[in-house]
């Protein structure tokens, strides 16, 4: 165990659940210690959100980031991978600050809708973010080809872990 | 919320409760078969094993295609475990994020309670 410097105050670490919700739906939530006004600032101002949608762990770098945040405006971020670019757009369906925001992904055929919530507690936010796939078979592939984000190594090992606990 | 995992789970066990589903996934294992085949092989009817079929496929441990007048079973449209370990891996990626918002919030406060102070003064 790490000893923990007492200069720094201890971590809080609210926890993140994900869960297949139903046949169509990924719900996320997670509560942020921070007024509704400024998380739904992080997720709408681009010079906040390219700073934590990619974290430094992740295998790909985003290069781009612009979001026109109003209704029909659109998004469209850009990320170095493989040597090559890959771009991730749509555009946003419902904005309501400071406690809905509702974005489209058109970058495949049997894009999802993103819907995401942040709803204020004593001073906290707790975020929801529900993805609606147009039919359980967009899903299904989504899962497949792990469309929605690849992580590193650590992870891989926890596949192999559980892959021996259902082989037991 | 874990309602739908919950179900899924029940399905699979349930599909595997029976000595005659795990019979057919065995021998999907080797290789894909007809109901047809999988009624003879089982000594059951078609209706009988249709229905077995059904159950397996409900909870995800096969999928069956029709092609002509046949229906040809196979093992694992996807695996539950599967489908967990990729929630998981998800999971540790909007983990992985939120961290990083945090620490993009906790400024956002630090910033307007300077600007509060400098206001009132």
């Amino acid at each position: 165990m790490e000893a923990r410097r007492e200069s720094e105050p201890t971590p809080v670490h609210n926890r993140t659940a994900a869960e297949r919700t139903s046949e169509r739906e990924l719900v996320v939530t997670r509560t942020v210690n921070g007024p509704a006004r400024l998380v739904f600032d992080a997720w709408t101002k681009a010079e906040l959100f390219e700073r934590w949608w990619v974290p430094k762990s992740f295998p790909i770098k985003l290069v781009s980031c612009e979001l026109d945040v109003r209704v029909g405006g659109k998004y469209r971020l850009a990320f170095a991978h493989e040597g090559g670019t890959v771009e991730f757009f749509g555009h946003y369906l419902e904005v309501t600050r400071p406690s809905r925001l509702v974005w489209t992904n058109d970058e495949g055929d049997a894009g999802n809708v993103t819907t995401v919530t942040f709803e204020e507690r004593g001073g906290k936010t707790l975020v929801v973010v529900h993805d609606l796939y147009p039919s359980k078979e967009a899903l299904d592939a989504a899962i497949a080809e792990g469309s929605t984000g690849g992580m590193p190594e650590q992870l891989e090992q926890l596949d192999q872990l559980l892959g021996t606990l259902a082989g037991a | 919320m874990v309602q739908h995992l919950r179900n899924r789970l029940d399905a699979s066990f349930a599909a595997l409760s029976d000595p005659t589903r795990r019979g057919v996934l065995e021998r999907l294992g080797r290789a894909d078969a007809s109901i047809t085949e999988l009624a003879e092989k089982f000594d059951m009817t078609l209706t009988g094993m249709k229905k077995h079929v059904g159950i397996l496929e409900q909870a995800g441990l096969i999928k069956t295609q029709k092609v002509g007048r046949v229906r040809t079973c196979t093992l694992g449209a996807r695996r539950l475990e599967e489908e967990m370990a990729w929630i998981e891996r998800y999971r540790q990626m909007w983990a992985a994020r939120f961290e990083e918002l945090d620490k993009v919030v906790e400024e956002l406060k630090r910033k307007e309670k300077v600007d509060g102070s400098k206001k009132r003064e």
